[in-house]
């Protein structure tokens, strides 16, 4: 406690977190070093560290506003197509990559640092307050927020001593003057300030932590199909900054079944999703024993300290194809996309590199309980289970261009019109176990059967735990900031001219006056008589409203 | 009962919770504007400030200004009636509440499971929160003044709920089917409801505050307490339900962790509710410590409210994200 302070009681108690670096700038004019340790204050200060928090917030607002290219980057292209002047303006601003942005990383790196330098002196500051003595009594009690003073029988060092006894078992840290007593207590409400920012600071680290150190990837598996976590299998793969390859557990994978079930009663909700269960089996090594698991959505599989999720699940019609010389060029499944969740249409290609003499290619959409819109002489799918699987599918032929090392989407077929050219009357639709021979001589193609495919996220973050426990601690400092408050009481007794004990008792709460402090004048009079002519209330008592 | 029994006798339940809310309204209002003069209202002004600080521990009880006791016979007599329609409004809100509790209990019943899988459902249990949050304050802190505001909520979110969010009883999808979804939806909509009636009383705070500092008087405002018992108890129910907000954030992230593999992605919804939370932390710091006080930061605690509403209605239509259940 500085001398500056002790003098002015009115405002100590909000003045302690502070004093630590108040105290010592301040002389001689303002240099460059002197204009740094201004910055340095006004950055560490809590009010910069609530104005930095507010911005986070404020920056977040245009992330949930635009699409992301984090999570939807396909609306983001959709929008620059739209905005053609716009658009480019608000990406220079980084405005689609919000969370990923270097002004959202300034904000977020600044809070960061505001807290740090806050929170350091303060700590020590409030080690040093709650080892010290309670401030000796102020000469005039009558002056503070809340006082009170009456007269009685009882003689100076009696009152002191119930004082004394009182506060203490209130558990307040008493101090004793020469004829007064001096109490503090509520020191845990800056311990939960603290501990909050604190635990801020431990939660952005372990966010950051679990980003750098962590890898999040996404795979396809159809039903009998096989995964081993190694970085070949996956269709998409980000690694943290610092994470290394040659850590990967070396779980594997095995679908056996997906089951899905939907309401089947005719209404507004049939073809609604009830259940996805995918029956896997994983080892946790290769030489490890195979575990079966119900993997589903709220479900997910931790092994190896990675996480293994249910992103979605689709339909991978089987197909076996037949060149123009009559060998099978293709056998298998291909998984196609969902284009809508009610009925479970969707679309997909069929790519048949190997087909002699020229390649194919099909392009096609899947019904899984296809029926005939009459009115529009359409096929629709009434429902999402296969009930009546049928496709519909047009054929290529010519050059694939698999060969020219660019990747393809296995979901599109590239060089249509230019390397592929449709094949005349090669349009058709099939049911299960159907075969359509390609015009021309061309081979053929069946539709074998349906599977079903589940996509699965995998992802390893070790800031989960760490972030979590951050904060859990956070808010039970916010709380506690909110509800303790720092008060001091302070009870003086001297002699009167009359003879007669003067008693004067005087508070100082942070934030509103509690009703303690009437607790408290209440009790040390207990024992007077009640009709005392000389008692009087002065100041703030409960019912007051000012809260200085 | 069959469930389709049960989902019926919901509806009407519903049904008869608004209508039952909007007497309740009534009554609430005719309380307010009638009767009692000045005087009176300033004489009962000292109650709730008492039963307000009374709750940090035991509040040492004053006896009521003389001037209250000194009213007319003609006074008293007016008095009878307006504390008649008070009695008459808090009965008949009670019966409301009845309904209401009884509406979600047959839905959650017919549909075996909680009753809030849907925006319908979701809107009628906040209403639900905020009316007993309101109840709360009644007893607690004989805050009746705030039944006819908050009457008004509770009836404009059944009927939006009932009018546009109708949805018959049905199961849920399987992204919801988790035991996440008592913890993390129930905390939600209490905090959401406890919010509301907080928003209720600021903005009468800042009405209030407004009137006194023009010395305005007359009308029905008069039956209001003074601004600083209004801005106590908003802050007393905010400091209520923030914990809880807090507490549902963090159960949704637990939730996000679980059901799509991050606790943390910026999905509208997540940060929507973080400026909420930001916003509501900023005004009970306000509050806490020196600094801003009084209109401004009530302002900012509406603002705060208005980021709820917002992730409430606006994210849920406006935006699509994970938490695509609104459709
Ligand atoms: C970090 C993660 C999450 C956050 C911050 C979050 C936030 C919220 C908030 C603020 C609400 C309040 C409702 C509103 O004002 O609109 C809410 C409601 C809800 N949340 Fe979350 N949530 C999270 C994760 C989840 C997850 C993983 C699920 C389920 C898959 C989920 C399901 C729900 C449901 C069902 C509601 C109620 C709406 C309704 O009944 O239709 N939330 N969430």
């Amino acid at each position: 406690m500085t001398q500056a302070q002790r003098e002015d009681t009115g405002t100590s108690v909000e003045q302690t977190g502070r004093a630590a670096g108040g105290s010592r700038t301040g002389s001689g004019g303002m240099g460059p070093l002197g204009w740094l340790r201004w910055g340095w204050r006004q950055l560490t200060s809590m009010r910069t560290a609530l104005i930095l928090l507010f911005l986070v917030a404020l920056g977040s607002v245009p992330g949930s506003i635009l699409p992301q290219r984090g999570q939807a980057p396909e609306k983001v292209a959709e929008y620059l197509a739209e905005h053609r002047t716009l658009g480019p303006w608000l990406d220079r601003l980084s405005l689609f990559d919000v969370f990923a942005a270097p002004w959202f990383a300034a904000v977020y790196i600044l809070l960061f640092v505001s807290l740090a330098g806050c929170v350091i002196p303060r700590a020590r500051q409030h080690w040093r307050a709650m080892r010290s003595a309670p401030p000796p009594a102020p000469r005039r009690l009558s002056r503070l927020p809340q006082s009170a003073s009456f007269r009685t029988d009882r003689d100076a060092e009696q009152v002191l001593a119930q004082a004394r006894e009182l506060l203490r078992r209130r558990r307040f840290r008493v101090a004793e003057g020469a004829d007064s007593v001096a109490a503090e207590k509520g020191y845990l409400g800056e311990i939960g300030n603290l501990t909050f920012h604190l635990a801020l600071l431990m939660l952005l680290l372990a966010v950051a932590a679990g980003a750098m150190l962590g890898y999040r990837g996404n795979i396809v598996l159809t039903e009998g199909g096989a995964f081993a976590n190694s970085l070949a299998y996956y269709d998409q793969f980000t690694p943290g900054r610092r994470f290394d390859p040659d850590r990967l557990a070396p779980f594997s994978i095995r679908l056996e079944d997906f089951r899905a079930s939907f309401v089947t009663d005719p209404g507004p909700q049939q073809g609604q999703a009830l259940d996805f269960t995918a029956e896997i089996f994983y080892r946790e090594r290769p030489d490890g024993p195979e575990k079966p698991y119900d993997l589903k959505v709220n479900h997910p599989l931790g092994v190896g300290g990675a996480k293994v999720y249910v992103l979605g699940h689709g339909y991978a019609p089987r197909f076996t194809v037949r060149d123009g010389k009559g060998d099978v060029a293709f056998r298998g499944a291909v998984p196609f996309l969902p284009l809508e969740q009610r009925t479970f249409t969707s679309e997909g290609v069929v790519k048949v590199p190997d087909a002699r003499p020229e390649q194919l290619a099909f392009q096609m959409v899947f019904w899984p309980t296809a029926v005939a819109d009459t009115r529009n002489r359409q096929i629709v799918s009434r429902f999402p289970a296969p009930l009546n699987p049928t496709v519909s599918l047009m054929t290529f032929k010519g050059d694939l261009g698999l060969d020219s090392g660019v990747p393809q989407s296995v979901y599109r077929i590239e060089g249509i019109g230019k390397t592929l050219q449709p094949v005349r009357d090669g349009s058709a639709v099939l049911k299960q176990g159907e075969t359509f021979q390609i015009p021309g001589g061309a081979g053929s193609i069946t539709f074998d059967g349906v599977q079903e495919y589940v996509s699965l996220a995998i992802n390893h973050d070790p800031g989960r735990g760490p972030a979590l426990a951050a904060a859990v601690l956070a808010v039970a400092g916010v709380i506690v900031s909110f509800t303790v408050r720092r008060r001091r009481v302070w009870v003086r007794a001297v002699p009167g001219e009359d003879g007669r004990t003067v008693v004067e008792i005087g508070g100082l709460t942070l934030g509103n006056p509690t009703a303690e402090f009437d607790d408290l004048v209440a009790a040390l009079r207990r024992d007077d008589p009640p009709a005392d002519e000389a008692a009087e209330r002065s100041g703030a008592g409960s019912a007051d409203e000012t809260e200085e | 009962m069959a469930d389709s029994d049960l989902a019926n006798l919901s509806d009407q339940l519903a049904l008869g919770a608004v209508l039952l809310y909007v007497v309740a309204m009534v009554g609430y209002a005719l309380d307010l504007g009638f009767g009692r003069r000045r005087a009176r209202a300033e004489a009962e002004r000292a109650e709730p400030v008492e039963a307000l600080v009374g709750a940090g521990g035991g509040g040492v009880a004053e006896a009521p200004p003389a001037e209250a006791s000194a009213a007319s016979a003609e006074e008293e007599g007016a008095e009878r009636v307006e504390r008649d329609w008070g009695r008459f409004a808090i009965l008949i809100n009670l019966l409301g509440w009845g309904a209401h509790l009884g509406m979600l209990v047959t839905r959650g019943l017919a549909a075996e499971r909680w009753p809030w899988g849907n925006m319908y459902e979701f809107l009628s249990a906040i209403a639900f929160a905020a009316v007993t949050a309101y109840l709360v304050v009644l007893a607690r802190y004989k805050a009746r003044f705030l039944g006819a505001f908050v009457m008004v909520a509770a009836v404009l979110a059944l009927g939006v709920a009932t009018i546009w969010l109708y949805t018959p009883v049905g199961p849920l999808v399987p992204a919801l089917k988790s035991y996440w979804i008592a913890i993390h939806v129930t905390a939600a909509i209490v905090a959401t409801g406890a919010f509301t009636v907080g928003g209720a009383a600021t903005i009468l705070y800042l009405v209030q505050s407004r009137r006194e500092e023009r010395g305005a008087s007359g009308g029905a405002l008069d039956m209001l307490p003074g601004a600083q018992t209004l801005d106590r108890l908003a802050y007393k129910v905010t400091v209520f339900s923030f914990p809880i907000w807090t507490f549902a954030i963090i159960a949704g992230a637990i939730w996000a962790d679980e059901a799509w593999g991050r606790y943390w992605g910026w999905d509208p919804k997540e940060v929507w509710s973080f400026v909420t939370w930001v916003v509501y932390a900023g005004y009970l710091h306000a509050r806490a410590t020196a600094g801003w006080k009084g209109r401004r930061a009530a302002v900012i605690s509406l603002v705060a409210f208005a980021a709820l509403l917002f992730n409430f209605f606006g994210v849920n239509y406006l935006f699509s994200g994970l938490h695509s259940y609104a459709g």
